[in-house]
C-alpha cells in the first residue's frame, strides 16, 4: 500500500494551513471547561465513584465536542481537492483510490490522536491529589479512539460527495447527530423498532465505554460503522469513471 | 506509443467523444486540435486514465487504459487545462510529494528534482509557496510536475492558455526543448501554436476525428489556388489590367490605397504556375514602384472552418 505520501501530504497541510491548531484549541478550550465543571459537580457531589461521576460525565461532554470539531477537520479532506480541481492530478498519479482514502484518513485520525492525547493532562493533574485508576480511564479512551474514527469516516465520505467544505461539515455533523439520537423518540416508535434503532445508536454504544466498560458489540459496532463508511466513499471516489466531469 | 480505437465516451445521455482512432509513434509532438467542448480533455482524460472510455480501447506506452491503469500512469506526465496545484505548499515540498506519489526512487529523485527546477526555470522560487505565484510560473510548476518521473509521455491540456505573449513563447519552446525521445500529446484551440510546436495535428469537432496530417500538408491539400499581396506605386487602373495579362493568374482583387499613390492587390493564380518573376518583370517594365509582395497563406482558421463545414477530408 503506497499510502504514506498522501499521509505525508495530508498531515503537513493540516499543521501549515493553522486548521489543525485552531481546531485543537477550541477543542482543547471547551473540553477543559468541561473538566473543571464536571470536577466542581463531583466535588459538590460528594465523589461517590470517580468513574461514573466524573469521567463518565467528562467523556459524554467530550463527545458532543467531537461532535463539532471532527467535522471541521474531515471537511476539506476531498471537498478541497475537488474545488482546487487537484483531484484530477491526485488520480492520474499511480495510487489506488483505496490507498488515496487510506492515506487521507490516517492523517485525520492522527490530528484526532493528538487531539485526544492531549486530554490525558487532566486525569495526570487530577492523579496529583485524587486516586486515578488506569483501567477504566483507558477504556474510555479506547472508546474515545472508535469514536473519532466512525465520526470521520463519515466525515469523509460526505467530503468525498461536494465541493463545498462548508456543506461536507453540516452534512457531516447532521449524520452524525442523527445516528445519536435515532432511538431517542422511544414514544413514537413501535417497540420492534426501538430495539432495531437502539443498537445502530451511536450514544448507546458509547454508553458502556463512557463507564469504563468495554464490551465487544460496541468494539465491533464502531468497527463496522468506519468501515462501512470508508466502503461508500471508496465507491464514491469510482463515481467519477461512470459519471460525469467530476 | 500511442494507439486509440474507437474510443467513444458518454456522459450520461452526452456525448462526450465518438469513434475516435489515432496511432501516435514514439518521439512525436502530436496536436489536439478543436474548439471548445469538441471533446480534447475527455481523450486526455481517458489516455491519462482519470476515468475510462464507454466503450473503444486506448493503449498508452503499451499498456491497457482500462486494464493496466496503474501502469499507464507511472509512465506518463500530466498537465490539466487549469495547472491545478496545492496553494498551500511550497514548489519544492510538491515536487517531492509528487515524486513519491510517482513512487520514484529516493536517489534518483534527489538527482533528477533540481535538474528539472532548472530546466523549467523554476528553481529560484523553490521555496515559495505555490500559490504566491505568478501564472506563468505555476504553468512551469505544472510542467515540471509532469516532467519529474521521467514519463515515455507527456499529455498537456492547453499548456499556454492564460498566458502572456512572452510567456506563451517560452512555454512552447520549453515543450519544444523538453519534448526529446518523449511523445507528447497536447491540446489547443489555438490555432497557430500547432503550427509552431507539433508534426501533426489531430482536429476534433463535435466528439469525431475530422483530420490527421502534418499541418503543412493540410494547408497545400486544402489550398487549390496561392494568392499573393502585392503594394505597388503607380496607376491604380493600369495596374490592374496589366496583372490580369500574366499567365497563370485567375483573377486580381483590388485592393484600397495603402497610402498615398500605393495600391494593394490580391493576385490570385493557380497552385502550379509561379508568377513572381512575371510580376516583377511587369512591374520593371512600367516603371512602377513595388512596395511590398507577399504570400497569402491560407490560416490554420480557414483550414479548421473548410474541414468542419465539409465534415471531414
Amino acid at each position: 500500500m503506497n499510502f504514506y505520501p498522501i499521509f505525508k501530504k495530508e498531515l503537513r497541510s493540516y499543521f501549515s494551513s493553522l486548521i489543525a491548531y485552531i481546531v485543537l484549541t477550541v477543542f482543547l478550550v471547551i473540553s477543559g471547561y468541561y473538566f473543571y465543571t464536571d470536577l466542581a459537580l463531583f466535588v459538590v457531589w460528594g465523589g461517590a465513584s470517580i468513574q461514573e461521576g466524573l469521567w463518565q460525565a467528562l467523556f459524554h461532554d467530550i463527545r458532543l465536542v467531537l461532535l463539532l470539531t471532527i467535522p471541521l477537520l474531515t471537511m476539506r479532506l476531498f471537498a478541497e481537492e475537488k474545488k482546487l480541481g487537484t483531484i484530477e492530478l491526485l488520480f492520474t498519479y499511480p495510487f489506488r483510490d483505496s490507498e488515496i482514502l487510506l492515506g487521507k484518513f490516517l492523517a485525520c485520525l492522527t490530528v484526532f490522536c493528538v487531539m485526544i492525547g492531549l486530554t490525558v493532562l487532566y486525569p495526570v493533574l487530577l492523579a496529583i491529589v485524587y486516586e486515578v485508576e488506569v483501567g477504566p480511564l483507558a477504556a474510555s479512551y479506547l472508546g474515545l479512539f472508535l469514536l473519532g474514527a466512525a465520526f470521520i469516516s463519515c466525515g469523509i465520505m460526505v467530503s468525498s460527495l461536494t465541493e463545498n467544505q462548508i456543506v461536507a461539515a453540516l452534512v457531516s455533523s447532521g449524520i452524525i447527530l442523527a445516528f445519536w439520537f435515532v432511538d431517542w423518540n422511544e414514544a413514537a416508535m413501535t417497540p420492534a423498532m426501538a430495539e432495531v434503532l437502539h443498537h445502530i445508536s451511536f450514544f448507546e454504544h458509547f454508553y458502556n465505554f463512557a463507564r469504563g466498560v468495554i464490551e465487544t458489540k460496541d468494539i465491533i459496532y464502531f468497527i463496522l460503522f468506519t468501515f462501512f463508511f470508508l466502503f461508500l466513499t471508496l465507491r464514491s471516489l469510482e463515481s467519477r469513471r461512470w459519471r460525469g466531469m467530476r | 506509443m500511442i494507439k486509440v480505437e474507437n474510443l467513444t465516451k458518454y456522459y450520461g445521455e452526452i456525448r462526450g467523444i465518438e469513434g475516435i482512432s489515432f496511432l501516435i509513434e514514439k518521439g512525436e509532438i502530436v496536436g489536439f486540435l478543436g474548439p471548445n467542448g469538441s471533446g480534447k480533455t475527455t481523450t486526455m482524460r481517458i489516455l491519462t486514465c482519470f476515468f475510462p472510455p464507454t466503450s473503444g480501447k486506448a493503449r498508452v506506452a503499451g499498456y491497457d487504459v482500462t486494464t493496466h491503469s496503474r501502469e499507464v500512469r507511472r509512465r506518463i506526465g500530466y498537465m490539466p487545462e487549469t495547472v491545478p496545484l496545492y496553494p498551500d505548499m511550497k514548489v519544492m515540498t510538491y515536487l517531492t510529494f509528487v515524486a513519491e506519489a510517482k513512487r520514484m526512487d529516493v536517489r534518483l529523485r534527489k538527482k533528477k528534482m533540481g535538474l528539472i527546477m532548472e530546466q523549467c526555470g523554476i528553481t529560484h522560487v523553490a521555496h515559495r509557496l505555490v500559490g504566491n505565484l505568478s501564472k506563468g510560473f505555476r504553468q512551469r510548476v505544472g510542467l515540471a510536475q509532469a516532467l519529474i518521473n521521467d514519463p515515455e509521455v507527456l499529455i498537456l491540456d492547453e499548456p499556454t492558455i492564460g498566458l502572456d505573449p512572452k510567456q506563451v513563447v517560452e512555454i512552447r519552446n520549453l515543450i519544444r526543448d523538453l519534448a526529446g525521445e518523449r511523445t507528447v500529446i497536447l491540446s489547443t484551440h489555438v490555432l497557430p501554436e500547432v503550427s509552431m510546436t507539433c508534426e501533426r495535428v489531430i482536429i476534433i469537432h463535435e466528439g469525431r476525428v475530422v483530420a490527421v496530417d502534418t499541418p503543412e500538408n493540410l494547408m497545400t491539400r486544402l489550398q487549390k489556388t496561392v494568392k499573393t499581396e502585392v503594394h505597388i506605386r503607380g496607376g491604380r487602373r493600369e495596374i490592374g489590367d496589366r496583372l490580369k495579362t500574366i499567365p497563370g493568374v485567375i483573377a486580381v482583387a483590388e485592393g484600397e490605397e495603402v497610402s498615398p499613390g500605393i495600391f494593394s492587390f490580391e493576385v490570385e493564380s493557380a497552385q502550379d504556375q509561379e508568377i513572381g518573376g512575371e510580376l516583377s518583370s511587369l512591374i520593371y517594365g512600367n516603371n512602377w514602384q513595388l512596395i511590398e509582395m507577399k504570400a497569402v497563406r491560407m490560416s490554420l482558421e480557414t483550414i479548421f472552418i473548410e474541414l468542419t463545414k465539409t465534415g471531414g477530408a
